[in-house]
């Protein structure tokens, strides 16, 4: 479904991704951690395009992501992502947040979009919030938005930049519970996250980055039983402390 | 010295065409600097050194000169360069359009800065377009954030059609002069334009501010 080959990227002279080889299977569902600023972020957002790479190759869905003739805009469409910072649109209701990209891209009916909406809405428990506005949702009910935002989509495959790392720990859950239940449906999912609790029992794999690279790569149960390196026992002790 | 103000009466048309004017070449300025702040705006966004360093250079140029110069430039020079005359009221539009469309475009692209990165980016991660993600999301929600600033400076275009003065167009500070110097009137004449500004240019303020208030609520 998403492979990585080789994948480097540089910001001007630093590096941030080195030599990044990995690969997820249709309905796999891969966590990503590792210490602030060893390039996880950089890392998903290179899968759908939204940064661009100097080495390497990806192919998500059989499409090369950084060939020049892709249309990128129409991969993007089938594959979603979720923010750490929600970034639902302010200024739209959440009814319009979740139909807008159906509605443009897919060109399917507002009749036939809201109704979708009603039914990812209530899929998230957030059955009857359609004519809020985000600033009147907590975070946890912003994030779940935003969740259905992408499922409006069929996405093939789902990628999650900390998606519980901005919200209050008593809403954390609510989230989680929602990711866990697509993992569950058979959702391909990439997810950048340090809650070692949903890595430990809804994750197939972990990937342990440090500093732009790839340190481990292994079944989850394997990683947290016996992690390899000393750069992953490091940091498995101090997020597990926590 | 008593003051007389049936000069004001008497001149009624006079004023009144010159205040046509004036709100002619405000709007039709207006409307020019803004669709050029707009084009501006983008450019200096753009990833392309050339472009952006193209409309940065505009800007800056015409921030850094008096409006009266460029209006006397753009009469004298617009004539040489295609060869014909082309009237005062043209050249001074084409002034102020260029001019003031590098003022315009400064606050168009702080507005669109103001709009954070993470919504191009969601936009862009569903599948729309850039044009698509630019018109449904950011430039609404920068709009929003420019309708102060956008009033304010169309109140000091407002008060900046009166330098059209220098190229001998009827507007309204022109007209004032002339039935000032006419009728030997002067003070009254002038209080009556000075107090006509000012209610114009102070009640569009307080619009601007009670719009600003709102939208910040
Ligand atoms: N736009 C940018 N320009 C320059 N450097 C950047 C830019 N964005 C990120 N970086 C650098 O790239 C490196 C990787 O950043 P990235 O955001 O991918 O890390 P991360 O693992 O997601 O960190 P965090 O856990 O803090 O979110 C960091 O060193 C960061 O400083
Ligand atoms: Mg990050």
């Amino acid at each position: 479904m998403i492979a990585l080959q080789n994948v480097s990227k540089w910001y001007g002279p630093t590096q941030v991704l080195r030599e990044c080889t990995l690969s997820v299977a249709r309905g796999e569902v891969v966590v990503v951690c590792g210490p602030s600023g060893s390039g996880k972020s950089t890392l998903i957002k290179t899968m759908n395009g939204l940064e661009p790479i100097q080495h390497g190759e990806i192919v998500v869905d059989g499409v090369k992501v950084n060939d020049p003739k892709t249309d990128i805009c129409a991969l993007r469409a089938h594959i979603g992502m979720v923010f750490q910072s929600f970034e639902l649109y302010p200024h739209m209701s959440v009814r319009n947040n979740i139909a807008l990209a159906p509605i443009k891209v897919l060109r399917r009916s507002e009749t036939e979009a809201y109704k979708r909406t009603e039914a990812l809405l209530k899929r998230v428990g957030l059955e009857g919030h359609a004519d809020k506005y985000p600033a009147q949702l907590s975070g946890g009910q912003q994030q779940r938005v935003a969740i259905a935002r992408s499922l409006a989509m069929d996405p093939k495959a789902i990628l999650f930049d900390e998606p519980t790392s901005a919200l209050d720990p008593e809403m954390i859950n609510e989230v989680l519970e929602v990711m866990t239940q697509l993992a569950g449906e058979g959702m391909t999912m990439v997810v950048v996250s340090h809650e070692m609790g949903f890595a430990k029992s809804v994750a197939n794999r972990v990937i342990f980055m440090d500093a732009g690279e790839i340190v481990e790569d292994r079944p989850s149960g394997e990683f947290f039983s016996a992690p390899q390196t000393d750069r992953a026992q490091q940091f498995l002790a101090k997020v597990l402390h926590h | 010295m008593t003051l007389d103000f049936s000069i004001i009466l008497e001149a009624w048309p006079a004023f009144l065409s010159g205040m046509g004017l004036t709100l002619k070449l405000l709007v039709l300025s207006l409307i020019g600097a803004i669709a050029l702040g707009t084009g501006l705006a983008a450019m200096r966004l753009s990833p392309n050194w050339f472009v952006s360093t193209f409309a940065s250079s505009y800007v800056n140029l015409f921030r850094t000169v008096p409006l009266i110069m460029a209006i006397f430039w753009f009469y004298f020079l617009i004539p040489l360069l295609i060869g014909r005359p082309v009237g005062a009221l043209t050249s001074a539009l084409v002034a102020l359009i260029f001019f003031e469309g590098a003022f315009f475009s400064e606050i168009i692209r702080s507005g669109i800065q103001a709009v954070p990165r993470g919504q191009f980016a969601a936009g862009l991660a569903t599948g729309l377009r850039p044009r698509m993600v630019m018109q449904s999301i950011v430039l609404p929600q920068a709009f929003r954030a420019m309708i102060p600033g956008l009033l304010t400076q169309s109140i000091i275009v407002f008060q900046a059609t009166s330098l059209v003065y220098v190229v001998g167009l009827s507007d309204f500070m022109t007209t004032t002069v002339r039935i000032a110097n006419g009728s030997g009137r002067i003070v009254e004449v002038y209080l009556f334009c000075a107090a006509t500004y000012f209610v114009l240019s102070y009640g569009a303020s307080v619009v601007a501010r009670y719009l600003e208030r709102r939208l910040n609520r």
